[in-house]
């Protein structure tokens, strides 16, 4: 029997494919060593057809392989011939500038055989622990000294994972054994897919998968462009200034909204760093395209159709279109404000319905025992916090406090932290008045203070933004507080970016940033601002940006 | 002659209240659903207890066992019905329920709202103290602090109070010191703190526990020692005994101290009842699948027990997405729950998709069919539509159908807009939903790191055997069981539930160089808990004793839970222990990562009254054809054409029968829908066994 078609069983056979790829996903974050990937869900898995047309993709916690995983697929599929695959086959690269941005992120691809002929590809990526170089950090000064670039190249020979690469992987770390217990799961997560793709056709009755294919990204195409439509169509343009590393630098895009679909370029935008917070395109682009589609069809899954309206370009050689060999190991520090930079664009062309800017760059704060602690036979440990600031307010809420946007972060509890290292959190408590006034007012940073518990020295490797620049309000709202690093005792603020060492004796009080506000202080509500000074959240003095209490 | 023993459970849901009459081991004498009665629900629990004894012409005073569970903690959670509540944290963390896990639970909605977590911040307390990861004591409790405390709480209208101190699992004796004070002081409060309720480290999930308690604990107290007297007034003898989540049965003075741990006990008793059937059918894998009107819970059983965790969301907001409920802590069966029973409600999105639920018709309006104002349609229109729900035997006759109206409305909301008559819109619904129960299971199966297609699925609840053979076909499941009273089934499942009680507790260590007293010293406190807990409720009867590790790679995420012997730990037990994780990190990962280390959060006990003996299965008689006298045409949902289905009283069917899809098998609260690719028999203790027999091209 011929299997019929019908819209109901393209669509049954859709959601299978999505929940495919979350099957995928689930399983690659179960079996990872990497605590940014199992905390954070830094992963990605999708299916492609035989063209390296994407399918369907894992809604996972970032949003930092929205299309990259599109694009790195594309290019190793065009990269290496058809006809030369075998099943068992699995090809992967993490060059940044193909795969996810830094070289952490490894990116493999494996293509899936019925009846003898290649008919799709799986492919997932995740976050490796440690790829030698300087680590993760923004220190190194060119991308050869942030460790093993892979090309793209065959990992699994017909099943057989190749035995020199991964010798070469395993000596190249500083943690051989979660590198290798993360690409054997990578591994599982691709076989897995495959296994079930082939499964899923053989229930269906499908030889290929051109009219599902076709189906899928026909729908996703024309409900993005209707998505579009209803955008006023014109050219919008935006500046951000960010704090940057060695100097304050500037972000550009011109967002350019058509009948056939929306394109941002960041000309003008600043050059590069000498230090590892530059930002690959590919990268650049899933958040810029992420943020987009927050705001324009979220509700059409992600494929090659819902995101081919959807263009993204920068000159050479700016910050956000980091040319090799720059460094790029800290490329979400950037990436993670894009959205404010393009949301501040699609705002003019809608302005109820963008929110305003958030703190966006997550504090995610790598901490280690200082080295001569190891050398002493001190308490070792290497632990990696993430904690957030407010966002941005909505245009008809406020912003969310201590929340990730637009990451998918899991912030980190306080007693795990403590138990995993010598370390002590005193206090970890939003911090009132951080939000931007507003009718909306933007959500809460949260003050961090920490200490060593055992009077050992420690290492913070530190890559934040909006010390010095603040998530701005929108339609009259205020921005947010700055974020701000500071030992108690100390003198001057800390920079954002580079290596801290925190002594036995220091206090360590961090504040994350706080949200903008949306629409003028003086409108809000007098409920919702009485509220607020009820729960302390906003305080006598804060209340003076509202006009003050009546 | 045995002594006859006499069991009663009465199982309250939001609608319906089931109450099972049972004899022996499992001698169904009477069963019923009455409507539950939210006023107060004992009232409605008394009617169905007064019916089943008429049945059988028995009294309440010859019960002799009584257990009762109920969703009214859940509900007064998800209703907002519960205490004021005012939390006291250490100082410096004041806003832990605000900040959470600093997370949106959905990634493209920018304009998400965080779950209430029931405590505004104006009522979130704080005092000086301060414990280590270890247990030392880094800040004495300030006493000073005392008074301008209790000044804010009575400022503060609270009626229950919620204590969570850093690291209190590792050292309660803040928290203790603190609740003698605020009784002492405040004798109308209740108290919960949180190295009693959920002593897990974590302190956003420990907190949001212990407040889950403190806010349902006025009410629970009240309504159990009501419920209580009611029955004892109305002469029942023996004592009563509740359904926890967990699984087992704990005596109402453990449930009014822990009210928390009776949230979901409804669905756990399914799982019990599934789980007892695959124990007594040899069932190695099962999958348990239990749809009501509004969703559907599905549960992995292996080796006849059902799949448990240590943690659940309750509430959860937006469309069952994980995240967006309220975390607790507690031993719970695990399920996975969605939104799609028979009042789903189908429509069609803007990209022109088919979608159903998670919204439900409920049971009132309830589907279009039952013309009491629905005018979207359901699930069950579509089942109606396709000829699976006969009008004439729908509910005993007591809902009259309109099946017109549900083709009406599936052509007016899916039929216009997709280019579908109304047949081919309900085949399109039944499509997407079944898909998306399977999708669930499976989905929950890898979170888990098992597989579905090897399980037989145990179908019960009103919708549940209807949509079995179709979701069994899209998971890739190909054997089906269908046991006597399926849509009473959670009440039954609660006569087999054992007296038990589990305690999880926080020491990090790591296994190479774990401090074996202290591991011991933790176990004998914990056991001793226990014991005196289930001692309660089953006085001096034997007892088993479970103790468990959770083991993980250092840096990975994932648990493996490790049972470890009945006895103090040595040193020798660590290599037998590392190997065992090795084999169960094997079995789930298909391969271990030799030389990682590895580290234990978290360490469990159980103690449990052993379950019932089995009866032995007696062979199921030769298989013999029923004798099919009447037929129902249906449309086809392995191809879609029209067909003629067996129409079969599921009474008629002796041990042995049987019937070959498609068929129709119609009890009072149920109809077994036999696919085409299925056929159905009764094996030899009344169980509907569906077999698949081609496979189906979906």
């Amino acid at each position: 029997m011929t299997a019929e078609l019908s819209p109901a069983r393209l669509q049954v056979m859709w959601n299978r494919l999505l929940a495919v790829v979350e099957e995928q996903g689930q399983t690659l974050i179960r079996a990872a060593f990497s605590p940014i990937v199992r905390e954070c869900g830094d992963i990605s898995a999708g299916i492609f057809d035989v063209n390296g047309r994407m399918l369907a993709q894992a809604v996972t916690g970032t949003p930092g392989h929205i299309n990259t995983m599109a694009e790195a697929v594309l290019h190793l599929r065009g990269r290496f011939c058809l006809q030369d695959m075998k099943p068992g086959d699995i090809y992967m690269t993490n060059d940044p500038w193909l795969a996810s941005g830094h070289l952490n992120d490894f990116l493999l691809m494996m293509p899936a055989f019925k009846d003898g002929k290649v008919v799709g590809f799986t492919s997932c990526t995740s976050h490796l622990v440690d790829l030698g170089g300087l680590g993760m950090g923004p220190e190194g000064s060119d991308i050869y000294d942030e460790g093993l670039l892979i090309p793209p190249c065959k990992l699994v020979e017909a099943g057989t994972p190749n035995a020199l690469l991964m010798d070469i992987i395993r000596a190249n770390s500083r943690e051989p054994i979660a590198n290798e217990g993360d690409i054997y799961a990578l591994i599982a997560c691709c076989e897995a897919g495959v296994k079930r793709l082939i499964s899923m056709m053989d229930e269906f009755g499908i030889g290929d998968l051109d009219t599902l294919g076709s189906y899928i990204i026909d729908t996703s195409r024309k409900g993005a462009l209707e998505a579009i439509a209803e955008v006023p169509e014109g050219v919008y343009k935006n500046v951000l200034r960010m704090d940057g590393y060695e100097n304050e630098l500037e972000l550009h895009a011109t967002l350019t909204v058509a009948k056939d679909g929306m394109h941002v370029d960041f000309t003008g935008t600043a050059g590069c760093s000498k230090k590892g917070i530059n930002v690959p395109l590919n990268y650049a682009t899933a958040y810029t395209v992420f943020a987009l589609r927050c705001i324009v069809g979220p509700d059409i899954p992600n494929n090659a159709g819902s995101l081919e309206p959807f263009t993204v370009d920068g000159p050479k050689g700016c910050i956000l279109n980091a040319q090799r060999p720059v460094p790029v190991a800290m490329r979400h520090t950037l990436g993670q404000v894009t959205p404010d930079l393009v949301l501040g664009c699609l705002h003019q062309a809608l302005p109820d319905q963008v929110p305003a800017e958030g703190a966006s760059c997550m504090f995610d704060l790598p901490m280690r025992h200082a080295p001569e602690v190891a050398a002493n036979g001190g308490r070792e440990f290497a632990i990696e916090p993430v904690h957030n600031g407010g966002t941005g307010a909505r245009p008809h809420a406020d912003g969310l406090s201590a929340t990730a946007y637009p990451s998918g972060v899991f912030g980190s509890q306080v007693e795990i932290t403590e138990s995993m290292a010598p370390v002590i959190m005193w206090r970890r408590e939003l911090l009132p008045d951080s939000g931007g006034a507003g009718k909306y007012r933007g959500g809460l940073g949260q003050r961090i203070e920490m200490t060593s518990s055992n009077n050992a020295p420690f290492i913070v490797f530190l890559s934040v933004e909006r010390l010095k620049f603040p998530a701005l309000g929108r339609m009259g709202g205020q921005p947010g507080a700055l974020g701000r690093i500071r030992f108690r005792d100390g003198d001057s603020d800390i920079p954002g970016k580079g290596e801290l060492r925190v002594e036995g004796d220091d206090y360590l009080i961090f504040d994350t940033p706080g949200g903008g506000g949306f629409g003028n202080p003086a409108e809000r509500d007098p409920a919702a601002l009485a509220l607020d000074l009820k729960r302390g959240l906003v305080t006598e003095e804060g209340a003076k940006a509202y006009g003050g209490v009546s | 002659m045995t002594i006859q023993t006499l069991r009663l459970a009465i199982d309250i849901g939001g609608t319906f209240t089931d109450t099972v009459l049972v004899s022996d081991e499992d001698t169904i004498l009477a069963s019923t659903k009455t409507l539950t009665t939210h006023g107060n629900p004992a009232e409605g629990a008394m009617e169905g207890a007064r019916r089943v004894m008429q049945q059988s012409d028995r009294t309440l005073a010859e019960v002799t066992g009584f257990i009762h569970g109920t969703t009214l903690a859940t509900n007064a959670l998800i209703e907002r019905r519960g205490a004021v509540v005012a939390t006291i944290c250490t100082e410096g963390f004041r806003d832990i329920l605000e900040i959470g896990y600093e997370r949106r639970y959905s990634q493209y909605d920018i304009n998400l709202e965080k779950p209430d977590l029931l405590v505004p911040r104006e009522r979130s307390l704080t005092i000086s103290e301060r414990m280590s990861a270890e247990g030392d004591v880094l800040i004495p409790l300030d006493e000073t602090q005392i008074d301008a405390l209790l000044a804010d709480i009575d400022a503060s209208g609270a009626e229950a109070i919620a204590i969570c101190l850093m690291h209190a699992y590792a050292n309660p004796t803040h928290e203790q010191r603190l609740r003698t004070i605020l009784t002492e002081r405040r004798p109308d409060l209740t108290v919960s703190i949180s190295s009693d309720v959920s002593p897990e480290a974590r302190e956003f999930d420990r907190l949001c526990t212990t407040v889950a308690n403190a806010y349902i604990q006025p009410l629970m107290e009240h309504y159990l020692s009501r419920f209580v007297d009611q029955f004892e007034a109305a002469g029942v003898t023996c004592s009563i005994l509740m359904m926890t989540a967990g699984g087992g049965m704990c005596t109402v003075e453990t449930a009014a101290r822990f009210p928390i741990r009776l949230v979901e006990s409804g669905p756990a008793g399914g799982a019990i009842l599934a789980a007892r059937i695959a124990a007594r059918s040899g069932l190695d894998k099962v999958l348990s699948f239990d749809v009501g009107g509004t969703t559907a819970k599905l549960c992995l059983i292996d080796k006849a027990r059902p799949q448990t965790s240590r943690a659940f969301e309750i509430a959860r907001a937006a469309r069952f997405i994980k995240g967006s409920g309220m975390p607790v802590r507690i031993p719970v069966i695990e399920m996975i729950e969605i939104g799609a029973g028979g009042g789903s409600i189908a429509g069609v999105d803007r990209l022109g998709r088919l979608t159903v639920g998670p919204k439900s018709a409920g049971s009132e309006p309830g589907p279009v069919a039952f013309m009491r104002g629905g005018t979207d349609p359901t699930v069950t229109d579509s089942d109606i539509t396709l000829g699976y729900i006969v009008p004439d035997t729908f509910a005993e006759g007591h809902i009259r159908l309109d099946p017109e109206a549900s083709k009406a409305a599936l052509t007016r909301t899916i039929g216009d807009r997709l280019n579908l008559d109304p047949i081919g819109s309900a085949d399109g619904v039944s499509r997407i939903v079944d898909e998306s129960m399977a999708s669930a299971g499976r989905m929950h199966a890898v979170e888990s790191g098992k597989d579905l297609g090897p399980r037989t699925m145990i179908a019960f609840g009103g919708n549940g055997p209807l949509h079995a053979s179709r979701v069994a076909r899209s998971a890739g499941v190909s054997c089906i069981v269908i046991p006597p009273n399926p849509g009473v089934g959670s009440a039954i499942g609660f006569l087999f539930a054992p007296i038990s009680f589990e305690i999880v507790r926080s020491r990090y260590s790591l296994l190479e160089s774990l401090g074996l007293d202290g591991v011991n010293d933790l176990f004998d406190t914990m056991i001793a808990e226990a014991k005196e807990v289930v001692g309660q409720g089953a006085g001096n009867a034997p007892t088993e004793t479970q103790r468990t590790a959770f083991m993980r790679y250092s840096g990975q995420g994932h648990e493996i839970e490790i049972t470890l012997p009945d006895r103090p730990l040595t040193a020798e037990d660590i290599t037998p222990l590392t190997a065992a994780f090795e084999k169960e990190y094997r079995k789930q990962f298909s391969r271990p990562v030799p030389g990682m280390e590895i580290e234990i959060l978290n360490w469990a006990v159980r103690v449990a009254t052993p379950d019932p003996a089995l009866l032995p299965v007696p062979e199921t008689p030769e298989c013999t054809a029923f004798n099919v006298t009447e037929t129902r045409q249906i449309t086809c949902d392995v191809d879609g054409s029209t067909k003629d289905a067996a129409f079969v009283a599921r009474a008629d069917l002796k041990p042995g029968n049987h019937v070959s899809g498609p068929a129709l098998i119609h009890e009072p609260q149920t109809t077994t829908l036999v696919s085409a690719d299925f056929s159905a028999h009764v094996d030899s203790i009344g169980n509907l066994v569906l077999i698949q027999h081609q496979k189906g091209g979906a």
